[in-house]
């Protein structure tokens, strides 16, 4: 197989096809890969166009359309929002120009109204004390995966994962029959004695915490497992040949040496959190305000897909800082695992 | 040791908290009684409501179809992203390339739904595809956000591979796609595998990004399981959840069982060609 081995592949995908192959000009077809090959594009390049011509198309400039119809107003029409650009001529037909208009009011709206200040910030309450749940259930369970004999790690790691392989919905939806009033926490609770049997966690706040920890627990263990089983061991050795105490050591030596699984863990469940929809709109109360839920209803019921466009990029803008550190993080240990 | 004591136990309290959920679930789909969390004897008739509820199953058929081409489509998009990010050195947009590679990892549902939705109508309004939305774009937007996983899986098996085999095959004289088709992909296929299950699965499983982007006469499993737990908890929904669980368990335990079995001999090969050189 020559080097033409990659040209099915791009062809197969219908992008990063060589232009004018469709004519039928071989000729140009040939002139083209002549030119990409001296430019050294030949090859990985146009094996590398079809993923990044996809991610542009549907990741990137999806994001940029958020933007620009973020500014437009809505109407009753389809697509129900105003065009920000037109080209206005009179009625000759004459003296064409160009009219940008750019509405602000979906943003100010966004600042006035107290529902999506609160929400933003009830999201970002909720993720953050979620991911610091997840924190101090993961942790200790990602260190004792780490300390068990190798044999054993594989197996005690796959079945963190394997709940993650099960339906995700299914799964918020097991909590309902748990929580509910005259459910099964609740069954086992009065029959202690400390609640009475009308006691329903259900329908709160701690509810929808239940529900992230427990979906998100999973993204919180994978890296910190990662790097806790990477850890020198003799460090441990040395610290404890040296009369350090097992919580001193731990606290000096595994806890900092730990900290980019940390990051990367608590980004991992912090970040899809804060925008959650389904959670608590399935164990959630009435009252639980989290931004997704305002941006599902703006879409959905409100049908107002300006101010939702609004609201994602304003949650957008929350998240950039985090996202970015996420990717730092990730990008330092890609690093150094090729070291 | 009292340290290890601790941490056993809240393995034990992690792994309880993670399974008793979904234990429960099975247990209460094979309940005589409609209220879900009362016992009343044991029963399957849920299981037979389940089999002649044709909304449910039809919508069950457009999850399998839609999971498995997007899957298809990203397990080649991925392989290739993560080749590119574990082989390809410094190129020109790497940052670019990475950013979009890991960004839909962690990006909220409801942003990616919408600006989805939102380029498949301007899209329509530039060139009149996609005409209306359906199975197309469910599949072309859980190719998008699954792609993100399967490269990241590529990526780490391809960075934990021995470069020398591929280097080897180049000195003798292979060409970069033989080096590729020959050597590196037999090595990456477990990986290869397994992400073609994830993304799979997170394409059965996501309701959020599907529910933007769906159009009417479209509707996924995850859909149709959402719109009647709002409706209440039914046991049909219990006997469902049963089934995936238990198809994904044995889906998954065979596939680790091949995976490991191939590691093993892997190893094996690589060590007997050590020693033979």
């Amino acid at each position: 197989m020559s080097r033409k081995g990659f040209i099915p592949l791009g062809n197969r995908m219908g992008e990063g096809r060589p232009p004018g192959y469709d004519i039928g000009g071989a000729v140009v077809v040939q002139w083209a890969v002549a030119l990409l090959r001296r430019a050294g594009l030949w090859g990985r390049g146009l094996v590398l166009a079809v993923p990044y011509l996809w991610l542009l198309l549907f990741f990137l400039v999806p994001f940029l359309i958020v933007f620009k119809i973020s500014f437009s107003e809505a109407e009753l029409a389809q697509p129900p929002y105003t065009a920000l650009f037109a080209w206005l001529t009179d009625d000759s037909g004459e003296g064409g120009k160009l009219q940008i208009i750019l509405n602000l009011g979906n943003y100010i709206r966004l600042w006035a109204d107290d529902l999506y200040v609160l929400a933003y910030l009830s999201s970002l309450k909720m993720a953050a004390i979620s991911t610091l749940l997840c924190l101090l259930l993961g942790y200790p369970m990602a260190y004792a995966i780490a300390l068990a004999p190798p044999s054993r790690r594989g197996a005690l790691m796959m079945l963190v994962i394997l709940p993650f392989w099960t339906s995700f919905l299914i799964r918020v939806y097991a909590w309902i029959g748990i929580l509910k009033a005259n459910g099964i926490l609740t069954g086992i609770l009065s029959s202690l004695g400390l609640v009475d049997e009308h006691f329903e966690i259900l329908y709160s706040d701690t509810a929808v915490y239940i529900g992230i920890t427990y979906t998100y627990l999973p993204f919180m263990i994978l890296p910190l497992y990662a790097t806790l089983e990477k850890l020198d061991r003799t460090l441990l050795e040395a610290a404890a040949d040296l009369g350090c105490r097992p919580w001193q050591a731990f606290l000096k030596i595994t806890l900092p040496l730990s900290i980019p699984g940390i990051i990367a863990g608590s980004l991992l469940v912090f970040i899809p959190a804060v925008g959650e929809f389904v959670i608590p709109e399935l164990l959630g109360g009435p009252d639980t305000l989290m931004i997704g839920r305002v941006l599902w209803n703006e879409f959905f019921s409100n049908r107002d897909w300006p101010v939702a466009s609004a609201v994602a990029i304003a949650l957008l803008a929350f998240l950039v800082v985090p996202i970015m550190i996420f990717q730092y993080v990730q990008g330092k240990q890609d690093a150094e695992v090729r070291r | 040791m009292k340290r290890t004591g601790f941490l056993s136990w809240a393995l034990w309290f992690g792994y309880a908290f993670l399974y008793v959920p979904i234990a429960l679930l099975i247990i209460y789909s094979f309940n005589e009684n409609r209220l879900v969390t009362v016992w009343s004897g044991f029963s399957t008739k849920w299981y037979g409501e389940l089999l002649e509820n044709d909304q449910l199953l039809s919508a069950a058929r457009l999850s399998l179809e839609v999971g498995a081409i997007s899957a298809t489509v990203s397990t080649i998009l991925g392989t290739i992203a993560g080749l590119a990010l574990a082989r390809f050195g410094r190129f020109r947009g790497r940052t670019l390339f990475g950013g979009m590679i890991t960004a839909p990892l962690v990006m909220p549902e409801v942003i990616t739904g919408l600006s989805l939705l939102l380029v498949f109508v301007a899209l329509e309004g530039l060139t009149g595809w996609p005409d209306g939305r359906g199975m197309t774009t469910i599949t072309i937007a859980h190719t998008t956000f699954t792609m993100a996983y399967v490269a990241v899986v590529v990526q780490s098996r391809l960075v934990s591979m021995d470069e020398s085999l591929e280097e080897a095959a180049m000195d003798l004289g292979a060409r970069p796609a033989k080096v590729f088709f020959v050597i590196t992909l037999p090595i990456i296929s477990p990986a290869i595998v397994s992400g073609w299950l994830l993304a799979f699965t997170l394409s059965l499983d996501d309701l959020v990004i599907a529910s933007f982007v769906s159009g009417p006469g479209s509707t996924t499993l995850p859909m149709v399981i959402f719109s009647s737990v709002r409706f209440g908890v039914s046991p049909q929904v219990n006997a469902l959840a049963t089934i995936i669980v238990l198809l994904v368990a044995t889906g998954i335990f065979i596939a680790t069982m091949l995976m490991a079995r191939q590691d093993r001999q892997r190893l094996r090969d690589e060590q007997m060609a050590q020693q033979g050189g």
